[in-house]
């Protein structure tokens, strides 16, 4: 009998990213899923072999403009690993501090997508908006939104200015009541709840048999986390706790990276409080013979990087692999057996990753003022939730 | 506690299947065994330790084609490479993801990109490389 395929790709209609998945369709309900990848396959380990050292950092930052600082992190540490580098305390906590800042920016950046995805694009507003104070930060602190280049071998490049801390923690303060309203109002919402619960189910058998990680585990009862497991940078001097969720599907995996948003802002402001003085730098020289492997939790899960020295000032190979290379693979359980209609959010839902830097406000030019404020959008959008709940009879 | 895994796959499998053990590290173990016992060493490593499989690693080095079977005992904060060394001329190593679905995808990308050939893998097609990549031509090989 003939299928009817829906192909969703090479690139794909709302993610921006190359992948293509065919959705084999009876009706509207998915019967089958052929994934393939490869679109975006750039060579970079091989072209690691070819670099030094100190340069392979900044190779690995660019395989993701959005874990622009996890690639980084784990790749150094392998070669720490490699080499039996030490590293200074005060750099420890300076790794910690950018990759929660950029585990908020990543998460806040997914649920805006996931909203949009949904078709309810006050959440995509949101959520971008309040993304942008901590690229801000990002800023301050390393002088750019992404790519931060602040990893090196032995340490991090540049020192961090603590006349910037005070502000910084102002601002973290003030996205708590950001993630407030996002933790009431998005799950609250009677059309999330009708979008996102009980579909792309995972259950704790497929999440380890497949090996997935980050959040997508953690929805799904899967207590992995390699800041608490493998301990690294300065999380086993910092108080937090991981979030799991046991349902495991796609309403279960927004509610973790919520969560986890409030243990990143904490997590900031702690080391930012105790922040020790000293060395950012431990300067190594060479990197003797030896294999190394570095992990590091990534806002989608354990990124893996794994080196082999011989001695040399270039590896003899860099091994990466990133977690949606674990999570994609999912997909094969999540979408098949549901419907055409929820397949945009649950292929969705483990968060494949990219990156978007553009920022934009709407100024009337000639009053030069802000056309809506940030109090006009939240009452809109609340008004229109009422109405939606009215409709709905809730 | 953390050393009872490297014992138990140590004292499971004695004899001629481990060839040497390489402790790196506390948290970061190689073991390096015969290529035809791949397939039960990773069914005990994944389904009886109750490892969770991180990756593959593939490497061309002059003594041969290299593979690192990496495992997490995240409990223990431990690393344990399970390592094979293949012929150059012929790599051909049986598939280990009958029953691990995670390990399906790294074997179609070690075999494309350094060119072993994985026996019984339920589907061999290029992962990353385009389907009219020319036959032959690894692109981590060395030259």
């Amino acid at each position: 009998m003939a299928k009817t395929i829906i192909p969703v790709g090479p690139y794909h209609p709302l993610q921006e990213e190359p992948e293509f998945f065919k959705l084999h369709v009876e009706g509207e309900k998915v019967v089958g899923l052929e994934i393939e990848i490869g679109y975006n396959h750039r060579g970079i380990e091989q072209l690691c072999e070819q670099k030094t050292f100190d340069q392979v950092p900044f190779v690995v930052e660019r395989i993701c403009g959005i874990c622009s600082t996890s690639h980084p992190i784990a790749c150094v540490q392998a070669i720490e690993d490699a080499g039996d580098i030490k590293v200074p305390e005060r750099a420890l906590y300076i790794r910690t501090v950018i990759a929660e800042l950029e585990r908020i920016h990543s998460h806040l950046l997914w649920l805006g997508l996931a909203g949009h995805f949904i078709g309810y694009n006050t959440v995509f507003m949101w959520a971008w908006k309040y993304r942008e104070p901590v690229l801000d930060i990002c800023e301050k602190l390393t002088g750019n939104r992404n790519h931060y280049a602040m990893m090196k071998p032995g340490g991090v490049r540049r020192d961090i200015d603590e006349n910037d801390f005070p502000w910084v923690l102002k601002e973290m303060d003030k996205l708590v009541p950001a993630l407030d309203l996002f933790k009431g109002a998005v799950l609250d919402d009677p059309v999330i709840h009708a979008r996102l619960k009980g579909i792309g189910v995972l259950t704790k058998e497929e999440i380890i048999n497949y090996s997935a990680l980050g959040p997508t585990a953690r929805a799904s009862g899967v207590a992995i986390d390699v800041r608490r497991d493998h301990p690294y940078a300065a999380y086993d001097r910092i108080d937090w706790k991981v979030i799991t969720c046991e349902e495991g599907d796609v309403f279960a995996k927004a509610v973790v990276r919520i969560l986890e948003m409030y243990e990143a802002a904490s997590i900031v402001k702690q080391c930012l409080k105790k922040m020790p003085k000293g060395e950012i730098d431990s300067k190594p020289k060479e990197i003797h013979p030896g294999d190394g492997i570095g992990i590091a939790e990534a806002p989608r899960g354990e990124v893996y990087h794994f080196t082999r020295s011989d001695g040399s000032n270039r590896p003899a190979r860099h091994k990466v692999r990133a977690p949606s290379f674990m999570n994609v693979p999912t997909n094969h359980i999540a979408a098949v057996g549901g419907t055409v209609s929820d397949a945009t959010i649950v292929l969705a839902a483990i968060d494949p990753c990219y990156c978007c830097t553009e920022r934009m406000a709407a100024i009337d030019n000639r009053t030069k003022k802000t056309v809506l404020n940030s109090q006009d959008l939240i009452r809109l959008s609340q008004e229109k939730t009422e109405r939606i709940r009215k409709q709905l009879g809730k | 506690m953390a050393e009872d895994v490297v014992g138990k796959i140590k004292n499971k499998f004695t004899g001629k299947i481990i060839k040497k053990t390489i402790k790196k590290s506390d948290k970061r173990v190689y073991i390096y065994i015969n290529p035809a016992n791949i397939v039960e060493v990773i069914n005990y490593v994944f389904h009886d330790l109750k490892a969770r499989f991180q990756i593959a690693s593939g490497i061309d080095t002059p003594e041969g084609i290299e593979i690192q079977y990496h495992f997490a005992f995240d409990k223990l904060d431990r690393i344990v490479s399970i390592c094979v060394l293949l012929d150059r001329e012929n790599p051909e190593i049986d598939s280990a993801c009958q029953g691990i679905k995670a390990i399906e995808w790294i074997e179609r990308e070690i075999a494309e990109l350094l060119g072993v050939k994985f026996r019984n893998h339920p589907d061999m097609r290029h992962l990353l490389l385009r389907d009219d990549w020319p036959k032959g031509k690894y692109p981590l090989r060395r030259k």
